[in-house]
């Protein structure tokens, strides 16, 4: 690794930019320098847990969580939802993709804080008491997996896909489908589970 | 990744101190010790990649309320910075009157990652040299300035052919951009001192002696908004890569025609994944006006766009096939049917 060499020719250096705003007035970034200005942003200390309330399936889910962590690991490490998988854990294979506030997204790289407020809806969300949703019996139905790593962000992607409107031709569904990737590439499979599954969502 | 503080900004005002905070260490806006989150696509993943290490993230998402508008005019369209991808490309005026934009969006990244990108996030996306993505690699003269590039000579086959210099030759990866460039598009900046627009043609820099200075923009400011005057039904965004869908363009073009009675009364072409900023052919573009269309001037055209175009050792084939899509773009446009 080349981190500190790296570190040093950047010319960036973290504890001289922490040092040099906690002793200005003007730039508050501190959580004390915040209280003395009511117009700053409220800036928390990179070192301390942040208190984070994450809706989660229609409940809310308090936590204590680093800065750092994503949606995705709140979801498997903190809230114990394993539904949602890590894949590339860089937005490039679609696994992890859940809907926040009715969108689909990659939750790897979304910011748990930065979804707070917003309505999560991971895989399983989806079932109601023990009937389980119509994408997900499609993917049954259909034989749309081989190992099933991809499947969760499969079908969360599924159903987002039909209610944008996206489902109503093979490519169009190829197409709006290319965000998760299958490395088992049950793709015929997951397009035809798409089209069983598209009349009865859009039906509510 | 590195430890930040994390802040919501609730208005410009804010944002605008929060990320000020850090330009007295001069650094460029790249290295910026405060970083703008708005989609979160771009920079999350480089910093889990340790090539942004920002002590400080200031959350702007709360401003969409009032930088998110797509306001389609009879003179101008005007796009908040925030506005999603998503969105954007699926809006049915944007579609009927400027398909090019509607487009270079929808062909852009993934379905999950338009619905979180911004606009504004996505012209200021970073390369996807795999050399400056992976930090093992000491020379790349974009993370560590004055370290050498080791794309150079190394694996560049989706390097850029124009624009480049002899410290970089990485290849600015958007779509969107090429769409603005081509239409004369502005964008609205919002800093310290207020607002100020600027053609966005002038927003990226061509890499030179200094690839770590990419933009325009300082420190402490935001992209609030694009115009983009007039309005351009017959436009064309068509891009060639390695999978049909989901992947950088090799090459890509934006094209806008007007035309009138059979002659081209005015004509844009910008392309895309062949050069290390959103590229306008102007030089080509200029033999399309007055003319009747024909195949030839389509090569013309499309030899002018690359008459500088500089190869090397695995990116050479750009050049060919930069001109085929140039080719291909501006026939589409010619016979495309327009929707009124």
């Amino acid at each position: 690794m080349s981190e500190n060499s790296s570190s040093r020719r950047s010319g960036f250096d973290r504890r001289a930019f922490v040092a040099g705003v906690a002793g200005s007035a003007l730039v508050p970034l501190t959580a004390r320098a915040v209280a003395q200005d009511a117009k700053a942003p409220a800036a928390q200390d990179p070192a301390l847990p942040v208190d984070v309330t994450l809706r989660v399936n229609g409940k809310d889910k308090r936590l204590q969580l680093d800065a750092r962590t994503t949606v995705l690991d709140a979801l498997r490490e903190h809230l114990k939802l394993t539904g949602s998988k890590k894949g590339c854990d860089h937005g490039q294979c679609g696994a992890c993709t859940v809907l926040i506030d009715d969108r689909r997204v990659v939750s790897c790289l979304t910011l748990a804080l930065a979804a707070e407020g917003q309505e999560i809806t991971t895989i399983e969300g989806l079932a109601t008491n023990d009937r389980l949703h119509p994408m997900q019996q499609a993917f049954i139905d259909n034989d749309a997996f081989q190992c099933g790593y991809c499947t969760p962000g499969q079908i969360m992607s599924a159903l987002a896909c039909v209610k944008e409107g996206h489902a109503g031709s093979d490519a169009d569904i190829r197409e709006y489908m290319s965000g998760n990737i299958c490395r088992c590439a049950a793709y015929p499979n997951i397009v035809a589970a798409v089209k069983q599954a598209a009349p009865e969502i859009m039906k509510g | 990744m590195r430890p930040f503080s994390y802040q919501r900004a609730s208005d410009p005002d804010m944002a605008v101190r929060a990320l000020s905070a850090a330009a007295a260490a001069s650094n460029p806006l790249t290295k910026a010790a405060a970083q703008p989150l708005a989609g979160g696509t771009t920079l999350i993943d480089l910093m889990k990649l340790d090539v942004m290490r920002p002590a400080a993230i200031v959350d702007i998402n709360s401003l969409a309320q009032g930088w998110s508008a797509i306001e389609p005019g009879s003179e101008a369209l005007r796009l908040g910075a925030l506005a999603k991808m998503s969105d954007v490309a699926a809006h049915a005026e944007i579609e009927r009157n400027y398909p090019v934009i509607a487009n270079s969006l929808k062909l852009a990244a993934s379905a999950q990652l338009r619905n979180m990108a911004t606009l504004a996030g996505n012209v200021m996306q970073r390369t996807r040299c795999s050399y400056f993505r992976d930090v093992s690699y000491e020379n790349c003269n974009k993370r560590n300035p004055g370290s050498g590039c080791a794309a150079m000579d190394g694996v560049n086959r989706m390097h850029a052919v124009l624009g480049t210099s002899d410290q970089c030759v990485a290849t600015y990866p958007g779509d969107f951009a090429q769409a603005l460039v081509a239409l004369d598009a502005m964008v609205e900046i919002t800093g310290k001192a207020g607002t100020r627009s600027m053609p966005f043609a002038q927003l990226h820099k061509t890499p030179g002696n200094t690839p770590d200075i990419e933009t325009m923009l300082q420190p402490g400011e935001l992209i609030s908004a694009f115009s983009v005057p007039g309005q351009w039904p017959r436009s064309v965004y068509l891009k060639a890569r390695d999978r049909q869908s989901y992947e950088f363009a090799l090459s890509s073009a934006a094209v806008a025609l007007d035309v009138q009675g059979g002659t081209i009364r005015d004509a844009r072409v910008a392309l895309g994944g062949v050069a290390t900023v959103p590229w306008r052919a102007r030089e080509a573009e200029a033999l399309l006006k007055g003319q009747k269309f024909d195949d030839g001037l389509a090569q013309r055209v499309a030899d002018a766009a690359f008459a500088d175009a500089k190869g090397r050792q695995h990116n050479g084939f750009k050049i060919a096939l930069g001109k085929r899509v140039v080719m291909r773009a501006l026939q589409q446009a010619v016979t495309m049917e327009i929707r009124s």
